[in-house]
């Protein structure tokens, strides 16, 4: 059984593009689970912000998930192909990842 | 936006009087009492502000002799902590933990963390290790998040305090052995930031991430014990690593912690069965004479006894024990847990139908950075606090004691921090941070190894052979495993990408880890007697000559290891 995690990639300003994982099922496992493995064995710089893992208590793993905004980690894998896409109502980083900080929270850089 | 600058060769320079570094229970704490010093403060985390370590993860319970359940005196609660410690702890900092721990708790009170209350006061559960009911908490498995929330919001209202998310601290910028600031990686712009500080104050929590399974976030390598041992401070009891025996372990639970298991067996009583589905504690337990006898096994114990039962072939399936509640009707369970019962539901959990899978995991280092009473490292301008500082809990950590230990320590190190600023006393130069600004451009673009695989090899390495059962054969076996995997990553970071690069990340991660990994086998192996977390099932029972404290640093790059007699009277109040 496998499951596949369709994501958007590129940085800001970069045209975005798709690229396809398969990835083992393991039931019950959520998709921060798949992205995780995704970075483990596959390709180590897809992009994509999480702290607690379990806990969903850092809020920071929101994402599109098949075009509904949701956590990574309480959504579960599923057999077949789920697309991922940053939050579209933040500036994009770089692949999963926005700008999600407080605006009073983050670094302003030297201009 | 920012879009990430081409001139990386001049960083962003930002200044203050104190530095914190973390932003959890202890680094909040200590932003608030040092801007409350009259400092100007940079508080700055990896993560999001308040939400990257263990504080907001906490579900259960803070533990001080607030007497609000039963009459109590804070040398109650410093004696239970001196006896779970097995002799180790620094008595200073324990006492120090006992004392300021109910003013800590009355404040948070005051700011409305919203600690559970009964007939009128404040209620204090009953947990394992304490002689009397002293843990408050915040229903329904709220703690964490109540705590990190209130932080927040002082911080919000207070005024003097920069806070600056996505800032991961590399290196402590030093001169002339003093730390003057520190370097820093933006990560979601790849660029170096320096920040020049008066006193800097290690914040950064614990190192349970370095384990397989794990209570961790992504952001719990041990940052701050490699930045205090690269900088030339001292770590202390690094062999104690408190694992949690009850850990989530089947079926897979999502949007859960994995230790939420611990309120439900004291509220409710769970049942520990093996995969014969008898109960198994009563073959383990030692009796604690001062708890009421609800709860009979502590920590280790439990730990010791789903190991054991395991290597004698009679764990679940997925390789731990069941945690039955079929004996609770299902009216009391959804009484003591409300919504939660919901969430499990979801995982598809019903308690009162069928048991769940549990596992000791790696959850609080009682180890960690040494520090005198103003929670001063041995570096001049470097402070530390919460469960990056070491000593207080010696060989075994009570329950309730590290979020307590968070706020009293967080407090302490931020007025510390704010006197020594006063005096003026660091100045920034830009060679302190020119180590890490070399280091960081130097990284570049490689195909292998794959650091994300390279950390789970550690974590591999360190629960099978630095796991809470020890022998000399594991831990040498653990050392040179982890001196290959640092031959592996090499000495120049990996980079992937320019803007939030989880490779570069995960290489700087490592770079941390593995030196604190070894920082915890060493010590490990030179301890030959089981004592409190520290078992060695070729060294069982303690050792009257081992009743001393090891405490670890960098000569250059090796590291020195040496024995010290534990730190005994009462810190001044
Ligand atoms: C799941 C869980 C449940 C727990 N439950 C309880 C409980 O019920 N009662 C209790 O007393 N204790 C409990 N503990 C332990 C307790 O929560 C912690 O010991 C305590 O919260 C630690 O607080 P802290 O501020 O020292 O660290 P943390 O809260 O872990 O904060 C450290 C911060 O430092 C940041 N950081 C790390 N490295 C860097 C870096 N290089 N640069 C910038 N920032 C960095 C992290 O992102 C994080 O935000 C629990 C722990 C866990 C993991
Ligand atoms: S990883 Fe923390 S909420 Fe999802």
């Amino acid at each position: 059984m496998k499951a596949t995690l369709s994501i958007q990639r590129g940085a800001f300003g970069e045209t975005p593009r798709q690229d396809t994982f398969d990835i083992p099922f393991e039931h019950g496992q959520s998709i921060l689970d798949g992205l995780r493995a995704v970075r483990r064995s596959m390709d180590p710089s897809l992009a994509f912000r999480f702290a607690c893992i379990n806990a969903n208590a850092c809020k920071e793993c929101m994402m599109l998930i098949d075009g509904k905004v949701d956590y990574a980690c309480t959504v579960r894998l599923k057999e077949g192909t789920t697309t991922l896409a940053p939050l579209p109502k933040k500036a994009l980083i770089r692949d999963l990842v926005t700008e999600i900080a407080p605006p009073g929270e983050r670094l302003v850089l030297r201009p | 936006m920012t879009s990430p600058s081409p001139d990386t060769s001049v960083p962003t320079h930002l200044e203050s009087d104190v530095l914190v570094i973390g932003a959890g229970g202890a680094g909040m704490y200590a932003a608030l009492e040092a801007a409350k010093g009259g400092a100007s403060v940079i508080l700055a985390d990896r993560s999001l502000i308040g939400r990257g370590g263990a504080t907001v993860m906490a579900q259960m319970t803070v533990a001080a002799a607030l007497g609000e359940q039963t009459p109590d005196h804070w040398e109650h609660h410093f004696a239970d902590t001196l006896a779970a410690g097995r002799g180790l702890c620094d008595e200073r900092l324990a006492a120090l933990l006992c004392e300021d721990g109910p003013q800590r708790l009355r404040e948070m009170d005051a700011w409305k963390v919203g600690w559970a209350r009964e007939d009128g006061h404040i209620k204090q559960a009953q947990a394992p290790g304490h002689d009397r009911p002293r843990c408050a908490y915040v229903d329904f498995l709220s703690t964490g998040p109540a705590v990190s929330k209130t932080l927040r919001t002082q911080l919000n209202n207070a005024s003097g305090i920069r806070r600056i998310g996505d800032l991961t601290i590399v290196d402590i910028a030093l001169r002339d052995g003093e730390a003057c600031g520190a370097t820093a990686l933006h990560l979601p712009t790849g660029q170096a930031a320096t920040l020049a500080a008066k006193a800097v104050v290690i914040a950064t929590g614990g190192l349970t991430g370095l384990y397989r399974r794990n209570s961790a976030s992504s952001n719990m390598g041990g940052d701050g014990y490699a930045l205090a041992l690269r900088a030339g401070a001292e770590l202390i009891d690094m062999e104690f690593v408190q694992f949690f025996p009850i850990g989530h372990l089947a079926p897979r639970l999502v949007g859960m912690d994995p230790i939420m298991w611990d309120p439900f067996r004291y509220k409710l009583g769970g049942k520990l069965l093996n995969s014969e589905m008898r109960e198994f504690e009563e073959d383990y337990a030692t009796r604690d004479e001062r708890s009421d006898g609800t709860y009979v096994l502590t920590r280790d114990l439990a730990t010791y006894a789903i190991t054991k039962e395991v290597e004698a072939g009679r764990g679940s399936p997925s390789g731990g024990a069941y945690l039955s509640f079929q004996h609770v009707p299902e009216a009391e369970i959804r009484k003591a847990f409300g919504p939660v019962v919901d969430r499990l539901a979801e995982n598809g959990i019903d308690l009162a139908q069928r048991p769940v899978e549990v596992a000791p995991i790696a959850h609080y280092h009682m180890g960690g950075i040494r520090v005198d009473e103003m929670m001063a490292t041995g570096v001049p301008g470097l402070f530390a606090c919460g469960e990056a500082v070491g000593g207080a809990n010696g060989a075994n950590r009570l329950s309730g004691n590290a979020i307590t230990e968070a706020f009293v320590f967080g407090a302490r190190a931020g007025r510390s921090a704010a006197e020594r600023a006063k005096q003026g006393a660091s100045v920034w130069s830009t060679e302190a941070a020119k180590p890490a600004l070399d280091l960081l451009r130097s990284a570049s673009k490689r195909d292998a190894p794959n650091p994300a695989a390279v950390m789970v090899k550690l974590q591999a390495a360190m629960a099978d052979d630095v796991g809470p059962f020890r022998t000399d054969a594991k831990l040498r076996a653990a050392i040179s495993a982890i001196a290959q995997l640092k031959a592996d990553i090499g000495d120049t970071p990996f980079a992937s990408a320019e803007s939030f690069d989880p490779v570069l990340a995960d290489w700087l991660d490592l770079r941390n880890m593995l030196a604190v990994a070894q920082s915890v086998a060493v010590p490990a192996l030179a301890r030959t007697e089981s004592r409190g977390a520290h078992q060695r099932d070729d060294h069982l029972g303690l050792d009257d000559a081992w009743s001393v404290n090891q405490i670890v640093a960098l000569s250059g790059s090796d590291m020195t290891l040496r024995k010290i007699v534990a730190t005994t009277g009462k810190a001044a109040a």
